[in-house]
């Protein structure tokens, strides 16, 4: 799986959040595909990293699960986004548009800052 | 905010485990599920499917384990494995568990114990308002730093200062109530009507008294104890306006004190009247039946309040010169004067517990230090598998905060049970005159304290271990070698530092007993001057109320002694104002006819004796005769003074025929000696003897004396005849504090004092001695078992066994000559500090240290026998190959 990313620490949370956003309700499989397939599967997501950070979220009060059925019949825990999520889902995005923004004028070359 | 949410959920996360993992594994199972049928479904085998599914999971095992870490506390987690194995632990070895949280709980409880009487007593506010700023005001006599207010002083005192809100007074009383056994005597206080203003106090049923209520002219009334409201009246609401009769008068109840009241000069107080100064003490400023209380203005302070009394005071001896000459003021803060006289003998107990505690603790580390050096292997391989150092140092401090925990458990049961034991060696007149002992228990003071005791031992025990993990440096070592031979050196000297402090704290305890106990035994042999076996005493109240006339008084005491004389097994009766061995007061001024007289007051004892006392007391008339039957207010006065009087007073003289009166040589109290009698101890125990008056009872009545009967038969057996008797001489008559003079002896105050701090104390040195013999027994028995291969050799090589015994024993021999000589040092020390509670005692009494050094010598001795035989029986041959 060479040229692959590794998902960066701390953003498989908001990745997460805004499938939420997107999708609604998803099981954590669901989840999981969703945030492959947006990346362009550019991505290398270990599944097993996504639990753990639902429950951080989960006892951060930003998403609540609930069993459910899945659209092929299956038992399944689908997780639900809360107020708290999205207002959480905001203040990132702004935090995260600002350290890129600022990355970029670093990045960006043939600017010199006095 | 959302950390606390997080630590929160996650906290709660730990108690629902189980139920989390269980649903964690349907999802993951379902996840797999739903990856290996898309998987199946884009073409690969079904055991493909499910080998990718599980590798981009990064492992079912591993998902799982991050999941539990994320889902609770990971700290809790190891605690509770931690906790587990600990407990696992003591289970494998029961005999060290159980060792340790005794020997803990011991230390732990005796301290516990000993501390809730400390906060009862001088922690604890005493329950008025603003106790600091109370003031207990008498006045002050040269024999009596804290000698009774007179009441017309008292009037003076009140008007004249500037430094007191308000200023009360009492007096300790007593009322006849009819019982079934005919009239018995009730302890009250007489006040002012103040008194619970100036406490701070309110009724918490029915009102205060009125002002004007304490005059003479007043009617009588009274407020009731919660006690006496509860065991007399069952606490009915309805007592407020009902009437008691007691010593003929009518009393109306118009009020009920709350429980938390308590008044320790009169803690057994049922109820309290006001003043109505009538009798003919409160009408003379030279007789002093009161106790002030004062409520400081603010921003005046104790010193400034006694200054100002003490000026009033000058004042007042300037203008009475004849009663006042010698009264001086003193003013003290409450709770100085109510627990002045426990507070050293709490501390030293208090002292004794925290010794017997700090042995306990070195004990128990000592314990744990063995324990550690035979799990050096376990600790190795533990370390080799992964476990870092602070994982390790966890563990045991966790077993050492486990150990201490059930310790502290323990040791607040054995609190309780020890706090109610000895609540109940308090005799009950010891418990009332320290109401503030009542109902005490085990509380949240004592938890707390107990909570504090008890980390401190925890971190104690940590740091052995903490000590040995860093100097245990040789983890590769230890897995090789297994920890046999050559590894204890270190711990051994530690080892041996912990006993040489664990023996000289037995020591130091052992020699505080010592003293102790040789003090209480000097004290209940101090010569009283009578014998005091045989004897019964009660005591007598013939109220002016009920009996206005001294010629009743006269007559009523006649018929007891007729009536008693003729009980079978009565040898003699006689009666006394005062019983001998209670106190140095009710004291008199007397000066001599035909001496130059400077207005001084020459203080003395009173008592009014009939004329057999001496003869019933088995004390000595020194020179004179006794008093006759027939020496009534009739006839010329006559006295006995005691040797001291005669040494103070007409030192190389005669004193027979010589005349004494009061300070005016007034014609009536005009009366010749006719006697010397040898000293009688009136006084305390501890206390010097006082010069003493002994008058004739016919010519001076009184209406309160006590009757004291000596029998041929066992004198408690008497009593309830003696009782009859006197009920059926006047069925008015009043009786209490029916006793043997040994009782009365006995559980006077000071011996009460000195037998319960010697008692304690030894209780103390004895688990001390114990705890401080096995713990050298440890070490010794530790030792011979690390140097079995030494020995061995020694042995092969020729060394006799009584080489053995003598390298043992030398060994034991040093530790305890260390701990012996740093233990004397310091009981002299300690005995120094304590030496206002030895009596006849010196500090550095030679034989009680000596036997100290010889005890704990030959326990040392008999301890370390055991392991040197076992070492002298080493077989070499096995010695050797055991290796």
């Amino acid at each position: 799986m060479g040229g692959k990313t590794d998902v960066w620490q701390g953003t498989l949370a908001l990745m997460v959040l805004k499938t939420l956003e997107t999708m609604g309700p998803l099981h954590g499989y669901g989840i999981a595909r969703r945030i492959e397939q947006t990346s362009d599967n550019s991505l290398s997501l270990n599944y097993g990293t996504l639990y753990p950070a639902l429950l951080k979220l989960e006892q951060e009060g930003s998403i609540v699960a609930e069993w459910g059925v899945s659209e092929n019949n299956r038992k399944a825990k689908f997780y639900k986004l809360t107020r708290t999520g999205r207002k959480q889902i905001s203040k990132e995005t702004q935090q995260w548009e600002e350290t890129t923004a600022l990355l970029a004028r670093f990045l960006s070359p043939g600017e010199e800052q006095a | 905010m959302r950390t606390l949410r997080v630590f929160f959920a996650r906290f709660a996360g730990f108690f629902s485990t189980q139920k989390r993992e269980k649903g964690f594994s349907e999802e993951l199972a379902s996840h797999l599920e739903m990856h290996i049928a898309d998987n199946v479904r884009s073409g690969m085998t079904p055991e493909e499917a499910r080998r990718q599914a599980i590798l981009q999971l990064g492992g079912v095992e591993q998902t799982q384990q991050a999941y539990r870490e994320r889902g609770s506390l990971p700290f809790l987690e190891s605690l509770q494995q931690d906790l587990r194995f600990a407990v696992r632990q003591f289970v494998k070895n029961p005999g060290f568990a159980l060792t340790a949280i005794l020997v803990l709980s011991l230390g732990i409880g005796a301290c516990a114990a000993i501390f809730a009487f400390v906060d009862a007593a001088l922690v604890k506010p005493l329950p008025y308002r603003d106790p600091a700023r109370l003031a207990w005001v008498t006045e002050k006599v040269a024999l009596i730093p804290r000698a009774n207010l007179s009441y017309l002083d008292y009037l003076d005192w009140k008007s004249r200062n500037h430094v007191f809100s308000s200023l009360d007074v009492v007096s300790s009383s007593s009322l006849l109530l009819a019982s079934p056994t005919g009239p018995v005597s009730v302890p009250i206080v007489r006040a002012s009507d103040g008194i619970f203003r100036t406490f701070g106090v309110t009724p918490i049923l029915g009102r205060d008294f009125r002002p004007g209520e304490d005059l003479p002219a007043a009617a009588p009334t009274v407020i009731l104890s919660y006690s006496a409201w509860q065991k007399r009246f069952q606490g009915r609401s309805d007592v407020i306006g009902q009437t008691i009769t007691a010593s003929g008068l009518v009393y109306t109840i118009v009020g009920v004190l709350p429980k938390s009241f308590q008044f320790a000069p009169r803690g057994n107080a049922e109820f309290w009247t006001t003043l109505r100064p009538s009798s003919g003490c409160e009408t003379r400023r030279s007789c002093h039946d009161l106790v002030g209380f004062g409520r400081l203005k603010d921003g005046v302070t104790m010193q400034a309040a006694l200054a100002d009394m003490a000026t009033i005071a000058a004042q007042l001896e300037t203008a009475y010169p004849d009663s006042n000459r010698g009264q001086y003021a003193s003013v003290e803060p409450i709770a100085d004067v109510i627990v002045g006289d426990v507070r050293p003998i709490l501390l030293l107990l208090l002292s004794g517990a925290a010794l017997l505690l700090l042995i306990a603790c070195v004990n128990v580390s000592s314990l744990l230090l063995v324990r550690f050096e035979s799990r050096r292997r376990e600790i190795a391989v533990r370390g080799a598998l992964g476990a870092s150092r602070r994982r390790l140092l966890r563990q045991f401090l966790t077993e050492g905060a486990l150990l201490v925990g059930l310790g502290t458990v323990l040791g607040l049961a054995f609190a309780q049970i020890a706090i109610k034991i000895l609540l109940h060696l308090i005799s009950e007149d010891e418990l009332a005159s320290m109401p503030y002992l009542q109902g005490l228990a085990v509380n949240l003071h004592v938890i707390s304290f107990s909570i504090g005791v008890a980390m401190l031992a925890a971190a104690l025990f940590a740091l052995v271990p903490v000590l040995r993990l860093a100097a245990a440096n040789e983890l590769r070592h230890d897995l090789a070698e297994g920890g046999r031979a050559g590894t204890g050196m270190l711990w051994r000297k530690f080892a041996s530092n912990l006993v040489v402090v664990e023996l000289a704290i037995a020591v130091v305890l052992l020699a505080g007993a010592g003293l102790l106990g040789k003090s209480f035994y000097r004290l209940l042999h101090v010569d009283v001057g009578f014998a005091p076996e045989h004897l019964a005493t009660v005591d007598i109240a013939a109220p002016h109320e009920l009996f206005p006339n001294d010629e009743d008084h006269v007559a009523i005491q006649r018929h007891i002694l007729e009536s008693v004389s003729a009980l079978p097994g009565v040898e003699s009766a006689a009666v006394t104002s005062v019983s001998p061995v209670t106190y140095n007061g009710n004291t008199t001024w007397f000066r001599i006819v035909g001496k130059p007289y400077n207005g001084e007051h020459n203080e003395v004892l009173e008592r009014e004796v009939s004329p057999d006392f001496l003869r019933t007391l088995r004390a000595r008339l020194v020179k004179g005769r006794h008093f006759t039957e027939a020496e009534d207010s009739t006839k010329p006065g006559v006295v006995w003074i005691n040797q001291a009087l005669a040494r103070k007073y007409f030192p190389g003289e005669d004193p027979l025929g010589k005349k004494i009166g009061d300070t005016t040589l007034s014609q009536k109290s005009i009366a010749e000696i006719i006697g010397v009698v040898a000293d009688v101890r009136e006084g305390p125990l501890d206390d010097e003897i006082w010069p003493a008056i002994y008058y004739p009872f016919n010519q001076n009545p009184d209406t309160f004396f006590t009757l004291i009967v000596r029998t041929s038969q066992r004198e408690e057996t008497i009593l309830p005849a003696l009782v009859e008797a006197i009920h059926k001489v006047n069925p008015d008559l009043g009786t209490t504090n029916e006793s043997t003079m040994r009782q009365h002896i006995d559980s006077s105050e000071t011996a009460y004092l000195h037998r319960s701090s010697a008692w304690l104390v030894g209780g103390f040195a004895s688990l001390a001695l114990v705890l401080g013999v096995v713990g050298l027994y440890g070490v010794i028995a530790y030792s011979v078992g690390q140097r079995t291969k030494e020995i061995g050799v020694r042995m092969a090589l020729g060394a006799q066994r009584s080489s053995v015994y003598q390298l043992v024993l030398k060994e034991a021999g040093w530790l305890t000559v260390a701990g012996v000589v740093a233990g004397l040092a310091g009981s002299v020390a300690a005995a120094t500090l304590m030496r206002k509670l030895l009596f006849g005692v010196r500090s550095w009494d030679v034989p009680t240290l000596a036997g100290v050094a010889v005890v704990l010598a030959s326990a040392a001795l008999l301890a370390s026998y055991i392991p040197a035989r076992r070492a002298a029986s080493v077989n070499p041959v096995e010695a050797l190959r055991s290796e």
